[in-house]
């Protein structure tokens, strides 16, 4: 492993996208702009950005939050609070620190809402979430877009048709009540097309992994390459130039034979290629990478870094279809796939980015992810032969973090690739 | 033996038949029927009636049967029921059944569809998306699609053409049916004596497999049994159960409950029975229509219903004091997000309103019930001894 670890200009500019967010969160109040919190998964970004609001998204802060080791003191406040401890760890980091006086991941104070936007999608406590939130800033409107399931596998005009429905008769007028601005069509074309631009560059990027060595670790540092994108820079000038300046980047790693940068500098050998289902852990992220990262394996595919969207099958925002490509854009969100869906999208990953293996990280919170993933596990393993590996963490919840438990997991998987290999090659 | 006993003998073993024989039987009479499953916890079984077909309510294994296959298809943090389901899914307990539908609830129930599918279980199964936006031209218009979605599918099977005039039928017998259990609810409001909890608990659940006109003569059997003066009052409190509206509690929790000195004058067990608070629209000419305002009108509070501008604590204080209860018990099964989210929204509605409440969670087979006894039985205790 290489021991230096230069900061490349993408991640400057990522830095600095992020760092201008949260300040300007900090002065919304002032300046008097409005404040939408929002989920990631089919996030309706570009809508609040035509508005010319905020977003805020509560996942992200509980994702923060669990990275920066306060997760565990929100939890046990949402659980004295009333919350069981058996329910997604997400909702309670974010009550938690709600109730803690609501300050952010940097430390600042996070802006109250001025409306609540459930754009429910993929996740049914989504909504147990905002009802929750609802009761804790009361009055604050709400408006709630109801995401159809792709339940057999595909989205039907009628389902396009309820979204619109309720985009434009609910959703934007509580937008312009809020905003005070009246909904600007041709601004969204402009920012839709910028959407489409950087999901151009986003497809490019996650397809390197083709390469051998693959130049990116696709998801370990494939969380922080969508970050921009699911924190509401999708639509943004900004966002496609650091999506442009990402692509270089890799460019020039693939140009000169490298493999994936690490925190702990590049990696030097890759020795196992994996394709992951399911998020991963915050509180231990480092240790966490640093398991697979020491065993040479490197992850050239996730589903995780297709929560916010899911742009490989060919899905583009759309300035001229505007309010059926954001309808679409949510159905088409990972978690709202049918499973039958999911294991297809994995299959063609596996065998795409020719994946060694496949390995569950299964997340205790998360029924949405969690659910099936021991069926949808079993059928890769009949249809493609490829090994399986399967570990448990949690999200946010530290307690449900257990370093041994995963190292042994995953040593005894490793060793089961490099039998296999040793036998592929015989 | 007395006529009632013998019928709730007889709802008991049509309640817990994992083998369904009774509808397999009921579908070998002719050609054209079909078997529908669905999930907890509404369905408009309406549509599936008159479709020719016997909607049936899949509501887990309980404590009846050892789950083996079951496990292996779920962690341990995920709840019970769906482990069952699965299990009876791959022994061939749903031989027969022509197709199963999904009710949206949670994403445990949506997946399960999705492993329905990829088992090729039933010749359809499909996870059913009802709307969260209440305006009948938005909302409503969707929900009627998705009804419409299920017809089609249910005519590629039997090639019935469904008209108007069996929709209308269906709904009739379906508002007959959640009148006469309101009026059992109604007199065990006035005397819990006269049938136990767990007696309602089987004649409602008997009600999720049988045809709804053979289901309707017995209601209307018990409803005369109970409106005689039998049985003797006991010293209990007066409760509402709630939350338990997925999973289902095993009869022995139910019992448990009255036998530590509550009677349960409303729950939320058979919650599908009871969704629509009053009749639907009969002999409409769009009855797709009528079920539909009824589902955006009238629906009862849940934890599935987005319930902004409409507060389900308040819904739910409101059902405790039209019941004349003294408490509410929320019983709700482990890892049930749904129920489990609720739970202090609810409580603190509660607080706000001084409603004495306790809870404890369940799963479907647990065996130990000492614990959730003493509990009870010091809940009702303190309510005896300080409040009435
Ligand atoms: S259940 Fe999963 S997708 Fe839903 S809020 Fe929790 S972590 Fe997010
Ligand atoms: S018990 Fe709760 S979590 Fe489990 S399937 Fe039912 S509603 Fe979903």
């Amino acid at each position: 492993m290489s021991q230096t670890v230069k900061k490349e200009r993408s991640m400057i500019l990522q830095k600095e996208m992020i760092g201008g967010l949260f300040k300007e969160l900090g002065t919304a109040k002032e300046l008097g702009k409005k404040v939408v919190y929002t989920f990631v998964p089919g996030n309706l970004s570009e809508l609040i950005r035509s508005f010319d609001m905020l977003p805020v998204y509560p996942e992200i802060n509980a994702l923060q939050s669990g990275m920066r080791k306060k997760s565990r003191a929100y939890i046990r406040e949402a659980e004295k609070w009333g919350h069981s401890e058996d329910v997604c760890t997400y909702v309670k980091c974010d009550v938690g620190m709600m109730l803690k006086g609501n300050i952010g991941p940097t430390g600042e104070k996070v802006p109250e809402p001025d409306l609540l936007l459930l754009s429910y999608t993929g996740c049914f406590t989504f909504l147990k979430w905002f009802e929750n939130l609802e009761r804790m800033y009361p009055g604050v409107p709400v408006a709630l877009l109801h995401t159809p399931y792709q339940e057999n596998g595909e989205i039907t005009n009628e389902m396009t048709e309820y979204m619109v429905k309720q985009l434009e008769e609910d959703v934007i007028p509580k937008m312009e009540l809020v905003s005070g601005k009246k909904f600007n069509r041709e601004k969204l074309k402009t920012i839709l097309q910028h959407s489409a631009d950087t999901e151009d560059l986003i497809v490019k990027i996650f397809d390197t992994t083709k390469n051998r060595p693959s130049p990116i670790d696709a998801y370990f540092a494939g969380v922080y390459y969508i970050g921009p994108i699911n924190i509401g820079f999708r639509g943004t000038p900004q966002a496609t130039e650091y999506y442009q300046e990402l692509y270089n980047e890799i460019q020039e790693r693939i140009r000169l034979g490298l493999g994936p940068v690490t925190p702990e500098g590049e990696m030097e050998e890759e020795r196992f290629r994996l394709v992951v289902e399911g998020p991963p852990n915050w509180t231990s992220f480092r240790e966490f990478w640093k398991l697979f990262y020491d065993m040479g394996a490197v992850i050239v595919s996730s589903s995780y870094t297709r929560v916010g969207g899911v742009y490989k099958n060919g899905f583009r925002h759309n300035p001229d279809r505007l309010l059926e490509s954001l309808a679409e854009y949510c159905m088409g969100c990972y978690t709202n796939m049918n499973l039958k869906q999911r294991v297809e999208m994995l299959e063609e990953e596996i065998k795409d980015y020719h994946a060694d293996g496949f390995l569950v990280n299964s997340i205790k919170s998360c029924n949405s992810f969690s659910a099936g993933q021991l069926m949808m596990m079993r059928s890769l393993e009949d249809k493609l032969g490829v090994p399986v590996g399967f570990i448990e963490s949690d999200l946010v919840d530290p307690r449900y973090f257990s370093y041994s438990n995963i190292k042994n997991r995953l040593e005894s998987f490793f060793q089961m690739l490099e039998q296999r290999k040793l036998i592929m090659n015989s | 033996m007395t006529k009632l006993k013998k019928l709730i003998d007889k709802c008991e073993l049509l309640a817990f038949d994992l083998n369904f024989k009774k509808a397999k039987k009921w579908k070998l009479e002719n050609d054209n029927r079909v078997l529908v499953g669905y999930m907890p916890i509404y369905f408009p079984r309406e549509i599936i009636h008159a479709a020719a077909g016997l909607p049936v309510g899949i509501l887990g294994v309980g404590d009846r049967k050892q789950i083996i296959v079951g496990d292996a298809y779920y962690q341990s943090y995920i709840c019970h029921i769906p482990r069952g389901i699965i299990e009876m899914a791959l022994s061939k307990n749903f031989d027969d059944f022509d197709g199963f539908l999904f009710p949206s609830i949670c994403d445990v129930i949506r997946n399960l569809s999705g492993m329905f599918q990829m088992s090729g279980v039933g010749k359809f199964a499909k996870y059913m998306d009802f709307p969260q936006d209440f305006n009948s031209h938005i909302g409503g218009k969707f929900y009627i699609q998705e009804m419409q979605s299920v017809l089609d599918k249910i005519k590629k099977i039997n090639n019935v053409d469904v008209t108007n005039e069996h929709l209308n039928r269906s709904i009739k017998l379906y508002n007959i049916n959640r009148r006469l259990i309101e009026k059992i609810y109604d007199i065990r409001q006035e005397f819990p004596w006269r049938l136990a909890a767990i007696d309602v608990y089987h004649i409602l659940r008997a009600g999720m497999v049988i045809p709804v006109e053979e289901h309707n003569e017995m209601l209307e059997l018990v409803i005369a049994e109970i409106s005689n003066d039998i049985g003797e009052p006991m010293d209990n409190i007066r409760v509402v159960v709630t939350s338990s509206f997925c999973e289902q509690p095993p009869v022995s929790l139910i019992r448990t409950i009255e036998q530590s000195g509550c009677y349960i004058i409303d729950d939320d067990f058979m919650l599908g029975s009871r969704w629509i608070q009053g009749d639907v629209e009969e002999d409409t000419d769009n009855p797709l229509l009528a079920l539909s305002e009824a589902y955006i009108k009238k629906s009862t509070f849940s934890s599935s219903v987005y319930d902004v501008g409409n507060p389900k604590g308040v819904r739910l204080i409101a059902l405790a004091k039209k019941r004349k209860t003294d408490g509410i018990i929320f019983a709700a099964p482990s890892f049930c997000d749904p129920a489990l989210l609720d739970s202090p929204l609810y409580q603190k509605a509660c607080e706000r309103e001084n409603v004495r409440y306790i809870n404890f969670q369940y799963h479907e087979n647990i065996g130990q019930f000492k614990v959730i006894k003493e509990q009870v039985g010091a809940f009702s205790d303190s309510i005896k001894l300080w409040e009435i």
